[in-house]
């Protein structure tokens, strides 16, 4: 028995759901709690917040979000993005985190990861990687979005990341993300072939097929995805105006759709992955539920 | 808010608030408390938990609550135990050496191993949705009231590497498949309910089960 799960990765920044490439160039898309409670409403097996601008500036405001998303969703929420210590963690899992992804501050010093297993549980920490693909054809750990080099290899980290027991990893292909050209398949076999925990790949999603690529060749054991999702809600409903702006909102004035990526809600994820012979939790009922701004 | 006052046991271990805010959305007041007085004076128990089996026990016996949780388990209150809040109920456990559990249910709690199969790794821990088997002859009894009106097989959200072996098989309530292994993943004997998966992250029919856990309340 093995079900794949689908987990939609809401990047945050400030009050607002935002959508870049590479990690940078962020549009503002809407409001974090109302996409989550619409994907937690239709399939969602989990969540992922991640605060995009935390580990740059040393804010943190996803609070407030998620004491109020983790009062109308009931499944699993992963919080990440400048999270440095004990305090940290303690304080998002208070306010309604079930796990917690660590990045930067992991990489900085690794024996936080085992102090977190150790204080929280191995299943509430997941590592978070960002990956680049450097010119030797190696995969190197990058952190604070893809802009710090480490000079960490990831397979190498990876590995240490099990011993330090942590309970999953996230892992990122930054040369892919937001582009909607696929997954980066070899990197996600790499990492899920070196290790004996769950392993979670994204970015790169643009059509409902590499979903379904980077598990059957990747071995993924859950796919996180953000645009093909968000774009969908958008595209059938559109998000126009009412909510806080800060930043670029070009992208929702305009209405238009990202032309790279075929957009998709997750029940045609699941019945494709399912028509294909892959398992995972079927969407409930004929259609979808309503997105509320 | 229902009139009846359920204690979430608070020993330092997983998140509680998941667990509080699902009683909340089916109208249970709860607390998350690990003060003596308050288990004893409460209408239900919950006991959650995350985490490694022998810190658990330690921890428990350290606030005094490890004797208080038993004879309220005993003077019949409707108990709900979570995750690790089942392992604990065991005779003993092999995590990490041995250690004794709280003896109220007889059996053990093992590891998944990490088998190989159809050339992939079995990822440990089992994290992720997996269907319940619900055990057709305990429809029949008085058992199955925390899985009232659910069908043959629902799913839901597991998280955990160890998972327990009762001695007595008539006090499963469902069974789950991983890997090569189908182990159990709920009981139910007198006034406990136990499962190995989140109810509270487990959308609409994990909340079901707080909210038959809110009808026994009711009842008792």
């Amino acid at each position: 028995m093995k079900n794949i799960r689908i987990i939609p990765r809401l990047d945050i920044k400030g009050p607002n759901l935002v959508k870049g490439i590479h990690l940078e160039g962020l549009r503002i898309m809407g409001k974090p709690e109302n996409f989550a409670k619409f994907y937690y409403e239709n399939g969602a097996d989990e969540l992922i917040y991640m605060d995009v601008v935390a580990s740059l500036y040393g804010r943190n405001s996803l609070d407030e979000i998620i004491k109020r998303t983790s009062k109308e969703t009931f499944i699993p929420l992963t919080v990440g993005g400048g999270l440095r210590n004990l305090d940290d963690i303690q304080r998002v899992l208070r306010e309604g985190a079930d796990k917690v992804a660590l990045n930067t501050s992991a990489i900085q010093r690794p024996g936080l990861v085992k102090e977190a297993a150790k204080e929280f549980g191995s299943s509430t920490i997941v590592i978070s990687i960002d990956a680049i693909k450097m010119e030797d054809g190696s995969y190197q750990a990058f952190t604070d979005n893809g802009r710090e080099e480490t000079g960490v290899d990831v397979e190498e980290w990876a590995k240490q990341i099990v011993d330090l027991g942590a309970g999953e990893i996230l892992i990122t292909s930054v040369d892919k993300e937001g582009t909607g050209k696929g997954y980066d398949i070899e990197l996600t076999r790499i990492i899920a072939n070196s290790v004996s925990i769950p392993v979670i790949a994204c970015g790169g999603a643009g059509e409902v097929w590499h979903v379904f690529d980077v598990v059957k060749n990747g071995k993924a054991d859950a796919v996180s995805m953000a645009s093909i999702l968000h774009y969908n809600i958008v595209h059938n409903s559109g998000t126009k105006g009412n909510f806080k702006t800060e930043g670029n909102i070009e992208f929702l004035e305009s209405n238009k759709q990202f032309t790279k990526i075929k957009d998709a809600s997750i029940r045609e994820i699941k019945n494709y992955l399912l028509k294909q012979g892959l398992e995972c939790r079927e969407v409930l009922g004929e259609e979808d539920r309503g997105f509320v701004r | 808010m229902l009139d009846k006052k359920v204690v979430i046991i608070d020993y330092g271990m997983g998140n509680l608030f998941s667990i509080k805010n699902a009683c909340a959305h089916v109208g249970i007041e709860s607390r998350i408390t690990s003060c003596i007085d308050e288990v004893l004076s409460s209408d239900g128990i919950i006991l959650p938990g995350v985490g490694a089996f022998g810190k658990a026990i330690d921890t428990l016996e350290s606030l005094g609550l490890l004797l208080v949780i038993r004879s309220s388990i005993e003077s019949g209150k409707p108990f709900m135990g979570i995750c690790l809040g089942l392992q604990l109920l065991m005779t003993e456990s092999c995590e990490f050496g041995k250690h004794k559990g709280l003896n109220l249910i007889s059996g053990s709690v093992k590891r998944f191993e990490n088998e190989v199969l159809d050339n992939r790794i079995l990822k440990v821990p089992h994290v992720g949705w997996n269907e319940i088997i619900l055990k057709e002859k305990i429809g029949s009894k008085s058992g199955h009231t925390f899985l009232k009106d659910f069908n043959s097989c629902e799913y839901m959200y597991f998280v955990h590497s160890y998972y327990v072996e009762p001695e007595d098989k008539s006090i499963v309530l469902t069974t789950t498949k991983y890997g090569s292994i189908e182990f159990c993943s709920s009981i139910q004997y007198k006034n406990i309910f136990a499962c190995q998966f989140h109810p509270e992250r487990s959308g609409e029919k994990g909340l079901q089960i707080y909210r038959n856990f809110r009808n026994l309340l009711v009842g008792s």
